[in-house]
């Protein structure tokens, strides 16, 4: 049976969500009754701003978050819904586990629903481990007989067997996460609705929620998984749906949509043009561009690919000058410096427009995003400095196992390894 | 080929609108786990850092009725001639509390819930009607502690307790009760969605209630031509704490009057779940 044959277990046809901006703020009740008494003998509305009863329609901006979303999911297919912050991910993961209705179309499913946007919903902290297994359980709809059965498995799972007739607002915030989730994995759903709930826990409990994970989209089940997390989406899922502006910008084959998102991504950031009127400089030079690409050309930058910066300026001084690349990750943490005084130490550059590149090797940074500061200086001395000149973000080949949360360290080397029998 | 299962057996549909008259009774039936778990958390969660613990449900009424049949009964003498004051005070606070438990609790029960409802989709009845549930336990066990009461005064002989067949009215008006109750906490709840201010003044409207129904004196001491009578014969809860008193004293009660506050409970209930219904649906988009 092949993948097209399998019956439909979601169906989202046109669906939209729309958010009344403004009409939330009218919160007091005389304010109503002052509405609705100025309707009745047919004057203005006082509550209404001056101005605004102009275009009545105009009352309660409207903002669509989600608009004609359509798309499909068959039995056992694991699809990845990516996108930016704001794209209307987490309004679909809203409808999707109605938690909130559409404004318009519909979403139909097929079987038991299990929808995880956060584990350990409910918990009370007066009550027990245990009676909280239960509660949380039959919170996300799991009947009594079913936790009944799991009990001793759901306790071993989340490692708390010593504590667990203790009542949860003694526990640390991971031991309250690995009880969660060790209740959320023992879910048997026909339909699994995750959000980023993976990157919990330390690195031994996400080993284990992570094989969970990968043993219920083995066993056939449908999976909706809502990501940031490049890797894990690569790894998990055949298909992907692309989320921007509230719309589905592309959906397809995992590796076509993923790359085309990080493409259209890094686009807006890799490239950095200044025209002569506002060139960041000073008497010294100008920077006139700051390019920053994968070496074997394309848009994505791999872990195993070189990456190539090529710096352009306007140099105006006959001196030397050095021009220097910072490496900042995503936290702003400067990984290490390179400058050309030392890459290339006998070249004094002319005056008028050069060009100089640098090549980081491959195999150097770990994934997530990375930021490089361009400066110059004369006779070593700082002369300016562009700060985030521009930006991209390096992702790893997929892995198989079942780890996928970011390994740990600024940088992702290929350390070679040395094996000698010494028996 | 393809989806050979036809558009019928979808069992989850998600759209913009279904009438408010639809409650999902079959979803909810398929939840009573859930409500189960609530309820006991409910009564387990309170008292558990408490010293007395359980002990508190028998002790708040106990003290209230003393507290009124002290202030009541010795200086304002309200109480009927030959009922001792205490089970007089009694016979109508603890149906009064669980009115009160019931109004609070439910108009409560979306704001108390808010991290829930924001999380993970249940039928949201579920804790309005859990919440209801846990507070009728306390009300039986307060029940029961009058009976104790009635009884000891009927061993020891300094009053005749016999209550009679319209003992028999009990869970109707109990039920009556609730459903008021309910029907005003929906009401409620479904409001302050809108209007926050509701919150702070439901605790005075109940308490302002009270004194309007025949709580700490009987209606029969109210003059026929007093003004407050026709206040506390329009208050539909009259009716049903005077058939509390009835039922469980045998004091004079005319059981007609009941059907007033049937029609009015049937009216609030209907209301409720209504609002309760639209007020929800958009719950999560503006908490």
């Amino acid at each position: 049976m092949s993948a097209d044959e399998q019956p439909l277990m979601v169906q989202v046809q046109g669906v939209g969500k729309r958010y009344r901006l403004g009409t939330i703020n009218r919160q007091q009740f005389t304010d109503d009754v002052k509405a609705w008494a100025a309707r009745l003998l047919g004057r203005p509305d006082p509550t209404v701003p001056v101005g605004a009863e102009v275009d009545p329609q105009r009352i309660g901006e409207d903002f669509w978050a989600l608009r004609d979303i359509s798309f499909e999911v068959r039995r056992s297919e694991v699809v990845g819904i990516v996108g930016h912050n704001g794209a209307g991910k987490s309004t679909m993961l809203k409808l999707l586990s109605r938690i909130t209705l559409p404004t318009e179309g519909t979403i139909r499913m097929r079987g038991k629903v299990s929808s995880l946007l956060e584990v350990g919903t409910g918990f009370h902290p007066e009550l027990t481990g245990r009676d909280n297994i239960y509660l949380n359980g039959a919170i996300l709809g799991m009947p009594k007989a079913e936790v009944n059965a799991k009990i001793d498995e759901i306790i071993a799972f989340s490692g708390i067997t010593h504590h667990i007739d203790t009542p949860v607002k003694r526990y640390s915030s991971g031991m309250r996460v690995r009880l969660g989730f060790a209740v959320a994995a023992h879910l048997e759903p026909e339909i699994l609705i995750v959000d980023e709930v993976l990157s919990v826990g330390d690195a031994e409990f996400q080993r284990k929620s992570m094989g969970k994970m990968h043993d219920s989209a083995a066993s056939g089940r449908t999976v909706l998984f809502v990501s940031h997390n490049m890797t894990a989406v690569r790894t998990l899922c055949q298909r992907v749906i692309w989320m921007e502006h509230g719309r589905i910008r592309m959906q397809g084959p995992t590796e076509e949509v993923v790359g085309a998102y990080l493409a259209n991504y890094s686009k807006a950031t890799t490239e950095r043009v200044w025209s002569e009127e506002d060139a960041p400089g000073n008497a010294v030079a100008h920077l006139r561009h700051v390019r920053v690409a994968p070496a074997s050309g394309g848009d994505v930058f791999h872990w195993e690919d070189p990456i190539d910066v090529e710096i352009g300026l306007d140099k105006h001084t006959a001196d030397k000058i050095s021009v220097n690349v910072q490496v900042l990750n995503g936290d702003g943490a400067v990984l290490f410096t390179t400058n050309l005084a030392e890459g290339l130490p006998g070249l004094v550059l002319g005056t008028g427009r050069q060009v100089v590149t640098c090549r980081f090797p491959s195999h150097l940074f770990n994934e997530g995003d990375l930021m490089l500061n361009i400066g110059v200086a004369l006779k070593g001395w700082p002369s300016f400095r562009v700060e985030q000149a521009v930006a991209f973000t390096v992702i790893e080949p997929p892995r198989s196992g079942a780890w996928h949360a970011r390994r740990k360290g600024m940088l992702r080397l290929a350390i070679p390894w040395q094996h000698r029998s010494a028996q | 080929m393809a989806d050979t299962s036809g558009n019928e057996d979808w069992n989850v549909v998600i759209a913009p609108d279904s009438p408010w008259w639809r409650l999902h009774l079959g979803e909810v039936w398929r939840y009573r786990d859930l409500f189960r778990e609530l309820v006991v958390r409910d009564l387990t969660a309170t008292y558990k850092q408490t010293i007395l613990g359980p002990i508190w449900v028998l002790i708040q009424p106990l003290i209230t009725s003393i507290m009124f049949a002290v202030i009541f009964g010795m200086v304002a003498r309200m109480a009927l001639p030959g009922i001792p004051a205490l089970l007089f005070y009694m016979s109508a606070i603890v149906p009064w509390s669980l009115f009160s438990g019931v109004i609070n609790k439910t108009s409560a029960t979306l704001a108390s819930n808010a991290p829930l409802m924001t999380k993970v989709y249940f039928p949201r009845l579920i804790p309005p009607l859990s919440s209801m549930t846990s507070t009728s336990f306390t009300f039986f066990v307060q029940l029961a502690l009058f009976f104790v009461f009635a009884a000891a005064y009927r061993l020891s002989g300094s009053y005749a307790w016999s209550p009679g067949t319209a003992l028999l009215m009990l869970p109707a008006l109990i039920l009556l009760e609730m459903m008021l109750a309910f029907g005003t906490g929906l009401i409620v709840a479904s409001l302050t969605t809108r209007y926050k201010d509701l919150r702070f003044l439901i605790g005075f409207a109940v308490q302002l209630l009270m004194y309007m129904s025949p709580v700490i004196f009987p209606l029969a001491k109210v003059a026929p031509d007093s003004p407050v009578r026709p206040v506390l014969e329009a208050n539909p809860l009259t009716p049903v704490i005077e058939g509390f008193r009835g039922a469980l004293l045998g004091t004079y009660m005319d059981w007609s009057t009941l059907w007033y506050s049937l029609a009015f409970g049937t009216v609030v209930l209907i209301a409720g779940l209504a609002l309760f219904q639209r007020a929800h649906r958009s719950y999560a988009d503006v908490v």
